[in-house]
């Protein structure tokens, strides 16, 4: 006899670390319970909640396929986009929701990301030619090995993730962290950029990659497999380089 | 009505237990616990240098004193911490390296560790022979 199709409807405790600043001094748990079908993510879960059971609850969200890095948070403990984690994945539950760690908690599920803004506008993300460059001149050119040196950097979508499951920003949020330093790095390997001497100060600091103790874990929960971990630890290679070489050249043996 | 300004009141977690939290940063505790091993292995080296140096009567002490139950507990828990540091160091190696190239092909982390735990097995057989070589 087939499998009779069941219209029951499945649900999941979901568990939410609630914190309003003008009626708590400290962030509280608060359980809800969430019919759940397989294919909902958890996202769609704390948005059914909002809809119907309680609108005083905040998070941030925009595109629901991981590309814009809005929705970010602890799942069961673990930094990861909601909008990609599933429900049948957290099985029985009770899945337990919190604001990103490491970051001060604003409301609810959202963080405060001054520090983090801060920090990407100090490395200059963006490409500052080596000369400037009129149109008539044409587009600049790239090989392939050229590109594979920037590219992996380049799948940064400023989610946070890797600040969450980072302890050493955590103990020190002043660390310019993983996600800006690889994207600083993006910048400094790009062939047709000629900004590294604007950022070396950034990264040479001891709040830039000396800091980091390659704990690793960043690379580890990256949802676009950016590898931070990998990008700041090599560029303390690059950092003690400029330090020593400028006894022996003026430009730090930079090209 | 309060400006909204008024309310913003940020909350910031406390730190304490942090590695506690998650098995990956237990993991990377014990990986750092492990360069202690390094460190007092290299004492106790450097110790049997210093007797040697005192003459012929230090240094046999020294390694009477090595023979003795204790020592060889302290090098059995040495010899496990030895091994964890040279995994776990390898590991990790591959973040610590440039992006490296061969015939235009990205050389794979997991190729970089192999190499790494590679070397050392071998480095430890070559060590482990000559000791053995020499003291017969």
């Amino acid at each position: 006899m087939p499998e009779p199709v069941t219209t029951a409807v499945k649900t999941i405790r979901i568990e939410v670390l609630r914190y309003r600043p003008e009626q708590e001094d400290a962030p509280v748990w608060q359980g809800y319970t969430v019919p759940f079908t397989d294919d909902m993510s958890v996202l769609q879960a704390l948005q059914h909640i909002k809809d119907e059971l309680d609108g005083s609850l905040s998070f941030r969200w925009s595109c629901r396929m991981a590309i814009c890095g809005s929705c970010g948070m602890m799942i069961d403990g673990k930094p990861a986009l909601s909008c990609q984690t599933f429900l049948r994945d957290l099985l029985p539950g009770p899945v337990r929701i919190e604001a990103l760690a490491n970051f001060p908690i604003e409301r609810d599920l959202i963080v405060s990301v001054d520090g983090f803004v801060g920090k990407l506008e100090s490395i200059k993300p963006y490409l500052i030619p080596k000369q400037p460059r009129t149109l008539a001149q044409g587009e600049y050119l790239q090989t392939p090995a050229q590109l594979e040196q920037i590219e992996q950097y380049s799948s940064c979508i400023n989610c946070m993730l890797c600040y969450a499951a980072c302890p050493q920003f955590g103990l020190d949020p002043g660390f310019t962290g993983p996600g800006v330093l690889a994207l600083l790095h993006r910048y400094n390997a790009d062939s047709r950029d000629g900004g590294r001497d604007q950022r070396m100060a950034v990264l040479n600091a001891e709040e830039g990659v000396w800091s980091c103790t390659a704990v690793g874990y960043c690379s580890e929960v990256c949802p676009k497999h950016v590898d931070p971990a990998n990008a700041v630890n090599q560029n303390k290679v690059n950092s003690a380089k400029d330090y020593f070489l400028r006894f022996v050249s003026p430009r730090g043996g930079r090209p | 009505m309060s400006k909204p300004a008024d309310v913003r009141r940020p909350y910031v977690r406390p730190m304490a237990g942090w590695w506690r939290r998650d098995p990956f940063f237990m993991r990377y505790m014990l990986r750092e616990a492990t360069a202690v091993a390094v460190a007092v292995y290299a004492v106790v080296l450097a110790l049997g240098i210093v007797r040697l140096a005192q003459g012929e009567a230090a240094w046999n002490g020294w390694l009477d004193a090595l023979r003795s139950p204790w020592s060889l507990l302290l090098h059995a828990v040495l010899l496990v911490a030895m091994v964890i540091h040279a995994k776990s160091w390898f590991d990790i190696m591959p973040k610590t390296m440039p992006m490296i190239l061969i015939g235009g092909r990205r050389l794979a982390a997991q190729t970089i560790t192999r190499t790494g735990w590679a070397a050392s097995v071998v480095a430890s057989i070559v060590l482990f022979a000559l000791a053995w070589w020499w003291g017969a």
